[in-house]
């Protein structure tokens, strides 16, 4: 057989598998170089969302009194002392403003989940030092900005057990726009 | 920088054999770069060149040349800026005074033409400042309801197969001051520019999905940034597995570090809260985690209390970026070129008219091809204006047969709380001494 007839075979072979693996599968082409990474996934810091249900939640408690402390030290130069009128959102009051002229989204009048709290204040507060704060600190917060709106009792323990639990008022008001399509 | 420096002697020695009379430039050129030695050596020998004796006809002598054609210009440089004359084309900062890192930038779309948004002019929204990430220490984990959870290096990532896509983002606050009750007295991108247009080049998402092996009980995948606020957001799996981007560039360079260094999702048509810069993990689960990007913000309000949520599709929308708010009208009566963009999260822009009597009559204005999927789209219309009292308008109608509805109706439909996804026609009113006013029509 000639060079040249050889390479026509060779690359007509070639060329089919290629089409061929196009057609079957992307993955054929791909390096496939991911890392098998089992160790890594359990780990809290590839953990960091919290679901509604709860789970992700970290061991620790805390309550309304402690969060108040702390919320002063550290939120309220930006939140306003009681957490509302700073620079930034107000995070409490308005419970049932939503219909009104000048609605206000506050996180006790329209976040559906308490578990966001948690997750939200610990990736991401205060803004200078994300992850700065403890599993207690963060279950003391949560309590004391729950508190401010009688959502929870001024003494109830927020922990991975109770917080979860908390109903928020505004637990309904979503619609998905999403899944509302066929 | 290091410059090539077989390539630098190739080039110089072809420009000697070509250009005599540059030669002394050259020389000098060469004597001053990193290769002068062997250069010099290379250079040929000329023969004595007879003098010319140049007489200057005063008549046919050019004169009054400027200054640049009589002088050398200015050196190469290894990443070029643009004119000192354009420094008024920038982004405009909107920051949070308590926490500078939180807010957004913003593209000044009235300054630009064509369609692509250049990088250091690509809109910004940080939720807490720009990273600062080495790529040697950034993986990507993609985990949760997988049959194999992975890691990937960016090293590795740059192995794979890659596709370029040029869409927009969007940020779904956009456009917001529209809810006010008074029409903000804004430039153009100052109000609507929380959105870009750009290539992107990357990995498809389905492609590392299906390397670990998407189990069928996952339905969202929660995707987190490794910024300060470790951004996170759930999005449907399908849709990664449908035109989703593992994004490592930007218009033909490595995405910027405000975009989302050393890599970000790009979900072509939907909502930029949910196009995750800085990614770090993809988590596959059976329901969305209801992140505070996705509850407290990003959902839109109705007049019953209810918040819309999900809206991950940005509506068509349009909007005149000359003449435009900021500008006038030099010449009374004269001709302007009426132009602007148009865009569309679920497809391609199929009609963009235009009024100039606020919306009572329309007259189609031309489309500049090619006309893409979920991206800008750039629109003109020649306007013989007569120094009248006029409003302008654009309307943008899409493959689905949406329309761009007025603020009327849109206020009607939605409220004036709902904050995301302002989509109305914008109207320009221009007086009749040529200036430019932002009005509710
Ligand atoms: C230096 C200023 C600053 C400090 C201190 C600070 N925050 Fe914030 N906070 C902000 C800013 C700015 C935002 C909005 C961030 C954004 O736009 O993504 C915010 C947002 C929030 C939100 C979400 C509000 C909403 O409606 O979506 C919560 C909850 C919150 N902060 C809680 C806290 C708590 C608890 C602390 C104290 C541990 C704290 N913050 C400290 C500036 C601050």
């Amino acid at each position: 057989m000639s060079t040249n007839k050889l390479l026509l075979i060779l690359f007509i072979i070639a060329t089919l598998a290629f089409s061929t693996s196009q057609a079957n599968d992307d993955l054929k082409n791909s390096p496939k170089l991911g890392v098998a990474a089992d160790e890594l996934s359990p780990q809290p810091q590839w953990n960091l969302s919290i679901a509604p249900d709860g789970k992700g939640l970290p061991a620790g408690s805390g309550t309304a009194a402690q969060g108040a402390k702390i919320f002063a030290n550290q939120c309220a130069a930006c939140h306003g002392p009681e957490g509302i009128g700073g620079a930034a959102e107000p995070l409490v009051g308005e419970v049932g403003s939503l219909t009104d002229d000048y609605p206000e989204k506050t996180v006790n009048s329209y976040w559906p989940y308490a578990t966001t709290l948690f997750d939200y204040i610990r990736r991401s507060m205060p803004i200078q030092a994300p992850f700065s704060l403890s599993a207690d600190e963060v279950y003391a917060l949560s309590a004391y900005i729950l508190s401010q709106d009688d959502i929870i009792a001024t003494d109830a323990v927020m922990n991975a057990d109770t917080l979860p639990k908390v109903e928020m008022p505004n637990r309904d008001g979503f619609i998905s726009i999403y899944q509302q399509k066929p | 920088m290091t410059l090539p420096t077989t390539a630098t002697t190739d080039l110089a020695t072809t420009l000697n054999k070509q250009v005599i009379d540059r030669r002394r430039f050259l020389q000098h050129a060469i004597l001053g770069s990193a290769v002068a030695s062997s250069a010099t050596l290379s250079l040929p020998i000329w023969a004595e060149e007879p003098e010319k004796q140049i007489t200057n006809d005063p008549d046919t002598f050019p004169k009054n040349l400027p200054e640049a054609m009589r002088t050398a210009g200015a050196e190469f440089t290894n990443y070029g800026q643009p004119s000192p004359h354009e420094q008024h084309v920038i982004r405009w900062v909107s920051a949070n005074s308590a926490a500078l890192g939180t807010g957004v930038s913003w593209t000044p779309l009235h300054e630009l033409q064509g369609t692509i948004t250049p990088n250091g002019l690509h809109y910004e929204r940080h939720h807490n400042g720009v990273p600062k990430i080495d790529p040697a220490n950034h993986i990507l984990l993609i985990d949760g309801l997988v049959k194999q959870p992975l890691k990937f290096s960016v090293k590795h990532l740059l192995r794979y197969p890659m596709i370029s896509r040029t869409c927009f983002i969007e940020c779904g606050g956009n456009s917001n001051s529209g809810w006010r009750n008074n029409p903000i007295q804004t430039k153009a991108g100052y109000a609507h520019g929380l959105i870009s247009n750009c290539e992107w080049t990357g990995i498809p998402l389905k492609l590392l999905l299906q390397e670990a092996g998407v189990k069928s009980a996952a339905k969202w995948v929660i995707a987190e940034g490794a910024d300060g606020s470790a951004l996170n957001m759930s999005i449907p799996v399908e849709k990664l597995m449908d035109d989703a981007i593992l994004a490592l560039y930007q218009n033909g360079e490595r995405i910027r570090p405000e975009n989302g260094y050393p890599m970000r999702l790009v979900l072509p048509g939907w909502e930029g809260i949910t196009n995750i810069k800085w990614l770090r993990q993809l988590k596959l689960t059976d329901a969305p985690t209801m992140s505070r990007d996705e509850t407290s913000q990003y959902t839109e309000l109705m007049p019953d209390g209810k918040a819309r949520q999900f809206t991950f599709e940005m509506d068509a929308k349009s909007l005149i970026t000359s003449p435009s708010l900021g500008m006038t009208l030099p010449d009374n009566p004269g001709v302007y070129q009426i132009t602007g963009l148009a865009w569309s999260g679920r497809g391609k822009i199929t009609k963009v008219e235009v009024s100039a009597d606020g919306g009572k009559t329309w007259i189609d204005a031309t489309l500049q091809g090619p006309i893409l999927d979920k991206a800008f789209t750039r629109f003109s219309l020649p306007w013989h204006w007569k120094g009248d009292y006029a409003i302008l308008q654009s309307r943008a109608t899409d493959e689905t047969g949406y329309v761009q509805p007025t603020r009327a109706a849109l206020v009607e439909s939605r409220g004036k709380h709902g904050f995301f996804h302002y989509n109305a026609i914008v109207s320009w009113e221009i007086t009749e001494e040529g200036d430019i006013n932002h009005v509710y029509e």
